[in-house]
């Protein structure tokens, strides 16, 4: 099974960079471009079959280790 | 006073940490690999150093919490034995719980390395007791994430309970971190987190002495 796991900044933490890519974006020309949140995405492969252990274990592994929950939240991407 | 020094791959203060302790100590550091399984058990202060552990890959001090020695450093601190983590060792005290809040990207996005103004909040603890409340000092910091993020019951509680101990002099704060906050205080007391680097202001040879008293305090207090 592949996982993809995105990991960004909670609603309502300042996210410089993201504000600066906003703003260098607007620098470029595209007028339309509002505010901007960046944040991480990280692939991996389980070895695993059963959906529900995989999405238990990768819960696990964002909690203990992928994010910071103090300021990050993460969705997790689950595909056969 | 006996000490350690933990060395993560690539910290790059734990020889300073070492130079200053030595001076002020008297007894030469104890440099404790990140792979051993354990800290001397006769050691009074572990210090964990400034640099950029494991490349700081994920997150500053993610990666370094999970080392085999912090196992035992976490243990030590749950048993009273004084903790100090100074620029990265911060960053990992956060990571591993035994400070509250994280440590985030600078505000302005540059990587900071300079003298800053700190004022000394509090001083009814081991790490602080030689300086006077209030006392205006100087340590430099170089950094690029040490932008102090709690959320707003945590910084109060931090205030309300005396725990923040070093605060960015007004107009100082080089890295947006929330409530100027430079270094804080576990709860009971023993564990220590800070930004700026007071070992690197331990001899007039290197431009200042302001953070010998840290140091002295320390000595005072475990003697």
């Amino acid at each position: 099974m592949k996982a993809r796991i995105f990991v960004t900044l909670k609603n309502g933490v300042l996210d410089p960079q993201g504000k600066a890519i906003g703003h260098a974006l607007n620098g470029l020309g595209f007028a339309s471009v509002g505010a901007v949140r960046q944040g991480k995405l990280i692939e991996l492969e389980l070895k695993e079959a059963d959906e529900a252990k995989a999405r238990a274990d990768l819960k696990a592994m964002c909690e203990k280790l992928l994010a910071n929950t103090v300021i990050e939240k993460y969705e997790i991407e689950l595909k056969p | 006073m006996k000490s350690a020094v933990v060395v993560f791959p690539a910290s790059n203060c734990d020889r300073d940490a070492a130079v200053a302790l030595e001076q002020i100590t008297g007894n030469r550091p104890a440099m404790v690999w990140h792979g051993d399984a354990e800290i001397p058990g006769d050691v009074d202060l572990i210090v964990l150093p400034g640099g950029f552990s494991y490349g700081d890959y994920l997150r500053c001090g993610a990666m370094a919490r999970f080392s085999r020695v912090m196992q035992d450093v976490i243990a030590k601190a749950g048993e009273g034995r004084l903790v100090l983590g100074i620029c990265n060792g911060f960053q990992v005290l956060t990571e591993a719980g035994l400070l509250p809040g994280a440590l985030m990207r600078n505000a302005n996005l540059k990587f900071v390395c300079r003298p800053v103004g700190l004022t000394v909040e509090e001083t009814q603890n081991v790490f602080t007791r030689r300086y006077d409340a209030g006392q205006l000092v100087h340590f430099p910091v170089a950094h690029g994430e040490g932008n102090y993020v709690a959320d707003g019951e945590t910084l109060d509680r931090l205030e309300g309970e005396g725990r923040v101990v070093f605060r960015y002099a007004p107009g100082d704060n080089p890295n947006g971190s929330m409530r100027d906050i430079a270094g804080i205080i576990n709860e009971k007391r023993n564990v220590l987190g800070l930004m700026p680097h007071p070992e690197r202001v331990c001899d007039p040879l290197l431009g200042g002495t302001d953070g010998r008293a840290m140091f002295e305090s320390l000595v005072e207090a475990l003697s």
